[in-house]
């Protein structure tokens, strides 16, 4: 009961964010301006970060979830030195 | 899938609801990301991901791991903060940053500087006059 309850929400689960990683992929391709594309690596930095933890929940891995929380510390990094360098065209000055 | 038939159904039942409900506020926010026509609309539609779509994809992970154990797992909320802390501080620069590339191209769709007689300055850069720099 409680096995296919929680296989099925978390198949459900990951092929939404799946979907949601493929929605931020095509605004990132698509643009139109470079904060756009900033915009969308963000989304997809956040949106495989939640694939993994359900991807975890899904397998009972505990390895997931340092994925995760290596990809949420990259994005955060990675998108605040982009910002930085759409700002003042440097990323360290 | 072993694991996940060892997990009662008083706990199954709440992190199944919260991990669909998690992952469609996602999928809304990435959608609404796609789908909204200007830069100032489209970097509001992905917090729906960082609010509660985090919030309920931790909490169902949470739960799970809760009851396969013995006792409460928590490193969850480690993402869960991160991501509630760092969500604002990332959008607010990349809006910054958006906001002075379209001032300084002159763009007519973003509000013109005012200085601090409340006369329109041109473009600015974002610093220096009421006290709107980073």
């Amino acid at each position: 009961m409680s096995a296919l309850l929680l296989t099925t929400a978390a198949l459900i689960a990951q092929l939404a964010l799946f979907a949601a990683m493929v929605l931020a992929t095509i605004r990132m391709l698509r643009g139109p301006r470079a904060q756009d594309r900033v915009l969308a690596l963000d989304t997809l930095y956040v949106n495989s970060m939640l694939f993994l933890v359900t991807l975890g929940i899904g397998t009972g891995s505990v390895f997931f979830f340092e994925a995760a929380l290596v990809i949420a510390m990259l994005g955060f990094v990675a998108t605040v030195a982009l910002a930085k360098f759409l700002m003042r065209g440097e990323v360290i000055e | 899938m072993n694991h996940l038939a060892e997990v009662p159904v008083w706990a199954a039942v709440p992190a199944a609801v919260l991990l669909l409900v998690g992952a469609g506020l996602t999928l809304i926010g990435s959608f609404g990301m796609l789908r909204l026509s200007s830069f100032y609309d489209r970097i509001h539609a992905p917090t729906l991901g960082t609010s509660w779509g985090t919030a309920g994809v931790v909490m169902a992970s949470m739960i799970v791991f809760s009851a396969l154990g013995s006792r409460p797992v928590l490193h969850e909320l480690l993402l869960g903060v991160f991501v509630t802390l760092t969500t604002p501080v990332t959008l607010m620069l990349l809006g910054r940053a958006a906001l002075y590339r379209d001032r300084t191209e002159g763009n007519p769709d973003v509000p013109a500087m005012l200085s601090l007689d409340g006369s329109e300055a041109g473009t600015g850069d974002g610093r220096g006059s009421r006290g709107n720099g980073v």
